[in-house]
């Protein structure tokens, strides 16, 4: 199981808690993770990465075992930690302003 | 006895404010959707319990919400209601997609950035809504980059009317200060095939057949940064009025000037006569007297505040050029507000109410068409848009 953690307006948006927990088939990847999460939560496309391109929003990052995964190819596999479900992937709006 | 709702979108959240008849008292209910921008939301004529509402954020992107009971409870169309093929629920209440198809549009891929290079088009977010004055399911949008979607589904999915990007002066298009946005859509009650919009900062467009052909309807505009003073397009227009028994007769509040139309836009002539600045956002027609207009003069582009820290709303009694200041109850000293383009409204009772919201959180209403003004809420987040709903 593959544990997700979502910044608080999507948590809102998707009536979810701190921490989503989703199956995934095949390789583990950010790609295979967010066709899981949006497949589950479609009130959530189009909010992390763009409808038709897929890219990742600009103002959203993606961490896991504290290392910041937002520059990886999104089919780059997750780190087994997150693959085995001992860590989260997590969603994280940038800081900034306002 | 009749009701009024207002709709009211604020930086951080929407908040509905309701009263009876007498418009004295009112009861607030908010913030829905907070810490989002909330760029607008209006009900249906059709069916006053439906409303729509634009949810956006630089973050998070689009979201559209739609409520059937009159604002109390909320989803976001497409969401988890419906299912495809393979059982999945759509998503797509907040999918617009420019159309590229030759089929239905000439496909375009740039207009102007601020420094003239050619921009693609990238759709940032939802400014307006307008429900049909007849199927509460079918509803338009316009957004930034400017175009023009509509649905007809509910707003569950949209689709472009590709012929207004397409109709030829789309690639001289630019953004104005607050970016590339349609703002205003007005439907012809009489006429299911007439529409008119208006871009920041291309100008206004009409089309006779309902979305398929656009034209630019701006000759008579002047705008002293263009050097052509017959240019199509290029015009910063922020606000257009019509009211509905009249819908030939257009008030426009553009960047600087007040002007009207009496033929569908075809030409316009200012109106500014003794405004103390023509500038502004904000222009709204009385609900029974369609020679009644109302403006909000700020002081310029640079100085996006009343002038003298006075907050006076300006009417009109002749369809312009003739105006006279409304002070009463609105505050004259050290008051450095802006009232932005879709933050007035009017209701349609007896005696007609207008309303406005500023960037510093109030909103004002009048229930005797401007003599006499109040703040119905003071400490809002910066408002965004205002409408009003007349409930019987």
């Amino acid at each position: 199981m593959i544990r997700v953690t979502l910044p608080q307006h999507l948590r809102t948006l998707a009536h979810v808690g701190d921490e989503v927990q989703l199956e995934v088939a095949g390789v583990v990847s950010q790609r295979s993770v967010l066709d899981a999460l949006e497949a589950r939560y479609p009130v959530l496309r189009g909010t992390i990465r763009d409808h038709v391109t897929l890219k990742r929003r600009p103002f959203i990052r993606f961490f896991a075992c504290e290392e910041d995964l937002s520059h990886e190819s999104p089919d780059a596999p997750l780190p087994e930690a997150v693959a085995t479900g001992r860590e989260p992937f997590m969603i994280v709006g940038a800081i900034a302003g306002g | 006895m009749s009701r009024v709702r207002l709709l009211v979108g604020t930086k951080k959240g929407a908040f509905i404010l309701e009263s009876d008849g007498k418009r004295e008292k009112w009861d607030v209910s908010g913030p829905h959707f907070a810490g989002w921008e909330i760029y607008h939301m209006k009900g249906s004529p059709a069916d006053p319990n439906r409303i729509y509402c634009s949810q956006t954020s630089g973050w998070f992107g689009q979201v559209i919400q739609r409520s059937s009971d009159g604002g109390k409870t909320w989803e976001a169309p497409g969401g988890g209601v419906t299912k495809d093929a393979q059982g999945f629920p759509h998503g797509e209440s907040n999918k617009f997609v420019y159309d590229t198809s030759p089929e239905t549009g000439k496909p375009l891929t740039t207009h102007q950035h601020y420094d003239g290079t050619p921009r693609p088009w990238e759709f940032k977010r939802v400014w307006h809504l307008e429900p049909s004055p007849k199927d509460p399911d079918t509803v338009y949008a316009g957004v930034e980059d400017a175009a023009l979607f509509r649905s007809t589904d509910g707003g569950t999915t949209w689709q472009e009317l590709a012929g207004l990007r397409g109709h030829g002066t789309g690639p001289q298009w630019q953004p104005g200060a607050g970016g590339m946005c349609l703002h205003t859509i007005l439907l012809d009650p009489s006429n299911d095939k007439r529409m008119y919009i208006a871009i920041s900062a291309a100008g206004a467009f009409r089309t006779d057949d309902g979305g398929k052909n656009w034209k630019p309807i701006n000759r008579g505009l002047k705008s002293q940064y263009i050097p052509d003073p017959n240019a199509e397009v290029g015009h910063c227009v922020h606000h257009i009025a019509m009211h509905p028994t009249r819908p030939g007769v257009l008030f426009m509040q553009k960047h600087w000037d007040v002007m009207r139309t009496d033929n569908a836009g075809d030409s316009w002539q200012e109106v500014s006569g003794n405004l103390p600045t023509d500038f502004g956002f904000v222009i709204d027609v009385h609900a029974h007297d369609p020679e009644t207009i109302y403006v909000v003069p700020i002081k310029s582009d640079s100085e996006h505040y009343p002038m003298d820290g006075k907050l006076r709303v300006y009417r009109s009694r002749k369809g312009g050029n003739d105006w006279e200041a409304l002070t009463n109850g609105l505050p004259q000293a050290n008051c450095y507000v802006n009232v932005l383009r879709d933050a007035m409204s009017v209701d349609s009772l007896d005696k007609c109410g207008v309303y406005f919201g500023t960037t510093g959180g109030q909103v004002y209403g009048t229930a005797d068409a401007g003599d006499h003004w109040a703040p119905i809420v003071r400490d809002l987040p910066a408002v965004l848009s205002v409408e009003a709903q007349t409930l019987s």
